[in-house]
């Protein structure tokens, strides 16, 4: 039992950790830190830096929720199922 | 039907929607009232989570920060949705784990203490003041423009509102009625920034729209607005003029301050389950993304109209809406250099920046000014950033019922996050405070007595500050974030993710962040604000960002001094335990 719920918070934590990743490249990375550069590059009326600055992350940040929605469900699903056997 | 009739209309409306859900989900017990039965529908937890979160500054004035700000003003957009990812991933669900009422409640039962719950509570109180007096002024300035009643008047009358369903209703009231808030506010968002887009653009949607060509021409909307902006003596719209350390701090702050607002996390107090509470907080971020997604193209387009629509126009053939926000005192023009004409560039217009009326009029009609005028450039007008989503319908000349309906979501907004402060306030007062501290044999009864009256007491309070709003409200707003990322980020997440944490830690870790946060900023904004640049900041930090060093060092503290005094005790280590399981 011990022995499952670790694994449980590792697989958790590893999924957390991933997913700050794109989180922070997307706002801190793309918006912030390489924004300049990425401006050379046009996205239809956009500079793309600027882009990210003001619209891209925050779809990237919907996105991240939903996908860890998706990701933990499954998780606990695995976790329930494991614990029936 | 004129723009005041139909205004009275929709807000009266509003108002009466407002009331009937109060009456409908009144609070019987102090579960309902803390935390809504905890039986919330995931997707209306979201409704209310956005529209508590989206206050009269998001709603009235981000917006216009921006379209003055340019590319700068991202640190508001990212900052205030990025924070909903770290809730997401490393509070909400825990916290709802947890299963109790307050946060101070997960402060002092974390790290077993009453110092820690105190400390909490202070924190919290003052956080959510500071945040509250903002609201009061949204209130008041919608309805001075719109309704023409004194400022007190309108005040008062959003006070009773509030009074009624969250004295009535709790946590239960305030739910329901957010939910409503949302629908409204949000409405009133898109209406008139899909329309100005139609207008400029020939884009339905303002996203696009923003990235689009503008009607009969060939120019990109955003090329355009750079090259206007650069002509006339401003950085060009799409560059920043902020340097990168100090942009990235404020983000930082922001967003690390969001996710440790107390009366946004307990809005995850009030779901089903921790599988709620995850997808709540999903759903929360999509309904502020569509008002923060469409916050920046407004703030292109109205920066645009702005320019077209005034610059170097007679003052005598200046349009109503300039007139208008002139006698309400958040316009001023001098005219510089004598032709009669309005010229608007970089700069401040006048001496010590906001204009002081004289009751004499000048010779065009124009309010004659009390201010010297600052001659080291050529602006001639001084603009109240609060103004431009208010004005922006006005500025395109869409119809009367757009402009009433932006009236109406102004107060939706500020009334929605009035509440939800209030109730956080009331409750770690009458929970916190006098059950968990001071009065622990009271019944539950009594506690939801005390609840009410702590409420009423709150409302008054802040009538208060919206009546007579301290003169630097909108500076220590930075406050509010700064200190939420310095002190309850760090002792909530380490106290999921880091077991080993103790009371010492974590009461030296907050009083640090705490301290140092709130010195730096009360150094800059109120004692020597003359030095308030970045020769003299700490590393080019600016007070708005600072809450990041602070956050860094709570961190730093409480890790270092917890590892040098014992460890918490067993069943401690067994309640981090419990939580981390679904």
């Amino acid at each position: 039992m011990k022995d499952k719920t670790q694994k449980y918070w590792k697989a958790n934590l590893k999924i957390v950790f991933s997913l700050l990743v794109i989180w922070f490249i997307a706002s801190f990375g793309f918006g912030i830190i390489f924004s300049d550069t990425l401006d050379q590059i046009r996205l239809g009326g956009f500079k793309l830096g600027f882009w990210f600055a003001q619209q891209g992350s925050i779809y990237i940040f919907v996105i991240i929720i939903f996908l860890y929605v998706w990701l933990m469900k499954r998780l606990d699903k695995k976790l329930s199922e494991e614990e029936e056997i | 039907m004129t723009t005041q009739l139909l205004t009275y209309i929709f807000v009266g409306a509003t108002f009466a929607l407002y009331i009937g859900i109060a009456l409908w989900s009144r609070a019987r017990s102090t579960n309902d009232f803390y935390v809504a039965g905890k039986d919330v529908h995931p997707v209306a937890n979201g409704m209310a989570t956005a529209a508590d979160w989206m206050s009269a500054a998001s709603f009235l004035s981000m917006a216009g920060l921006i379209a003055f700000l340019g590319k700068d003003g991202s640190v508001y957009l990212m900052g205030w949705t990025g924070g909903y990812v770290l809730l997401a991933l490393l509070l909400a669900p825990y916290l709802r784990k947890f299963g109790k009422f307050t946060v101070p409640d997960f402060i002092g039962e974390r790290y077993y203490s009453k110092t820690a719950r105190k400390l909490a509570v202070v924190c919290l109180i003052f956080i959510s003041f500071t945040y509250i007096a903002g609201q009061m002024r949204g209130v008041g300035i919608v309805f001075s423009r719109f309704l023409e009643v004194d400022i007190n008047t309108g005040v008062i009358v959003g006070m009773a509102i509030v009074f009624f369903y969250a004295v009535l209703g709790g946590m239960k009231g305030i739910t329901y009625t957010q939910v409503a808030q949302y629908c409204v506010l949000i409405f009133a968002y898109l209406v008139p920034a899909i329309f100005i887009s139609i207008l400029m653009t020939g884009e339905v949607i303002p996203q696009i729209g923003f990235g689009s060509t503008l009607v009969d021409s060939q120019v990109y909307l955003l090329d355009k607005l750079d090259q206007v902006t650069n002509d006339l003596g401003f950085i060009a719209y799409t560059e920043n003029a902020k340097s990168n350390i100090d942009i990235f701090c404020i983000t930082a702050a922001l967003m690390f301050g969001t996710a440790g607002l107390p009366h946004v996390i307990v809005r995850f107090f009030t779901v089903p389950s921790v599988g709620a509470a995850r997808q709540s907080a999903g759903y929360a971020l999509i309904f502020i993304a569509l008002l923060y997604t469409t916050a920046p193209a407004v703030s292109a387009f109205a920066r645009m109209n702005l320019i077209d629509s005034i610059q170097d126009q007679p003052y005598s053939s200046s349009p109503s809406w300039f007139k208008n926000w002139e006698e309400i005192g958040l316009i001023a023009w001098m005219d510089k250099n004598a032709d009669g004409k309005i010229q608007y560039s970089s700069g401040n217009a006048l001496e010590n920046v906001k204009p002081i009326y004289q009751e004499l009029r000048g010779p065009k009609g124009q309010r004659l000014l009390e201010n010297e005028p600052n001659l080291s450039n050529e602006n001639e007008i001084y603009i109240d950033r609060d103004i431009i989503v208010l004005a922006n319908p006005e500025i395109a000349q869409l119809p009367g019922w757009v402009i009433a309906l932006v009236a109406a979501g102004g107060l939706a907004a500020a009334l929605s996050t009035a509440a939800g402060l209030l109730l956080v306030i009331s409750s770690s007062v009458s929970h916190d405070l006098l059950k968990k501290t001071y009065m622990p044999q009271i019944t539950e009864k009594q506690e939801l007595k005390y609840a009410r009256i702590a409420a009423a007491v709150a409302i008054a309070i802040a009538g208060i500050f919206g009546i007579y709003p301290p003169a630097f409200v909108a500076q220590v707003v930075a406050f509010a974030f700064g200190l939420a990322a310095a002190t309850f980020f760090p002792a909530l997440f380490l106290g999921i993710f880091y077991k080993r944490l103790n009371k010492e830690g974590a009461i030296t870790g907050m009083l640090g962040g705490l301290l140092f946060t709130a010195s730096y900023i009360i150094y800059f904004k109120f004692i020597n604000p003359d030095i308030n640049n970045s020769d003299y900041w700490f590393l080019g930090i600016s007070p708005e960002g600072i809450g990041c060093i602070g956050m860094i060092l709570n961190f730093a503290l409480a890790l270092s001094i917890s590892i040098f005094t014992k460890p918490p005790p067993k069943d401690v280590f067994n309640m981090v335990d419990e939580i981390r399981q679904p």
